[in-house]
């Protein structure tokens, strides 16, 4: 069981309390498929993902953005239970999806600094601390179902 | 693969784009290196172990000179990426025989470097900026852990 302190807790809602979503998720997912080229083999259908501006500019990529940003909010809603709020989405992208989990890992990290360009100063190396804990837990969470 | 190949996985462009952005860190070097250092031993306690003859709080002396020594090594190499081996040589020989940081950490800390641009240039530090300074950093590293066995 992961424990968090009252500080973590407060500093993980603080930070998507104040998240616009439906800007960052498009923009750590985006990221991510141009800085870490290999994971748009999972994004075949998306259409036009030749260059940076067509993959910032794809509308699919946005759209997939935002459901993983508002995925998380769940993780948030749940942080005593993260294993068990994630246990769907992890049969998902295991037998259905075929995602290597190392992947997980490369979109929290693009996120985490996605975040930090937003919050600019006020991320500090403790937000830091706290954000990429909870995020590695919910990496974590969604190689559980994994087999 | 060898530190000569990482480097020429970058473009013309990219090298360009690192070295203008290193160039004007230059004047702040002191700020970001203490902050990526900083961030690092928040996240990765086991990090400061190799720091414990050392002040490492926030603004000290020690963290600040520390972090404009390593800024600066990384700007420098910016300057002129193919020739990463030949600028390294030095610290190459110090990581090796004297430091033996273990070369996981290298990866921590480049992390950390580029949050802390993240937070640094914002909006600035695009995707592509991003991609270039990863590589880049990577390739850094590489070349920095070469002499370890």
């Amino acid at each position: 069981m992961v424990e968090w302190t009252e500080c973590e807790r407060a500093t993980i809602k603080d930070i998507f309390a104040k998240l616009d979503y439906d800007s960052v998720g498009p923009a750590a997912l985006s990221r991510c498929l141009v800085v870490y080229p290999w994971t748009q083999r999972y994004f075949s259908k998306f259409g036009n993902l030749y260059n940076a501006a067509a993959i910032m500019g794809n509308p699919n990529v946005a759209k997939h953005g935002k459901i993983i940003l508002h995925d998380l909010e769940r993780g948030v809603k749940n942080m005593d239970n993260l294993k068990e709020t994630y246990a769907d989405l992890s049969v998902l992208h295991s037998e259905k999806l075929h995602v290597d989990p190392d992947n997980f890992k490369l979109i929290s990290d693009c996120l985490t600094i996605v975040v930090a360009s937003r919050m600019g100063k006020a991320f500090t190396g403790e937000v830091q601390a706290a954000l990429q804990k909870f995020l590695a837990v919910v990496v974590s969470s969604l190689g559980r179902q994994y087999h | 693969m060898g530190p000569a190949r990482q480097a020429a996985m970058l473009s013309k462009k990219e090298k360009e784009l690192i070295a203008d952005i290193w160039e004007s860190l230059t004047p702040v070097a002191e700020d970001i290196g203490a902050d990526a250092l900083l961030r690092m031993f928040a996240s990765y306690p086991g990090t400061k172990t190799y720091f414990s003859h050392l002040d490492i709080s926030p603004r000290s002396a020690h963290l600040l000179s520390h972090g404009k020594k390593i800024v600066l090594a990384i700007a420098e190499g910016a300057q002129d990426i193919g020739q990463l081996t030949v600028t390294l040589a030095p610290l190459q020989t110090l990581h090796a025989y004297q430091l033996r940081i273990d070369p996981t950490n290298f990866k921590l800390f480049s992390h950390c470097m580029l949050v802390a641009l993240a937070c640094h240039m914002g909006e600035d530090f695009t995707p592509v900026a991003h991609a270039a300074m990863d590589k880049y950093l990577s390739a850094f590293a590489a070349v920095l852990s070469e002499k370890y066995r």
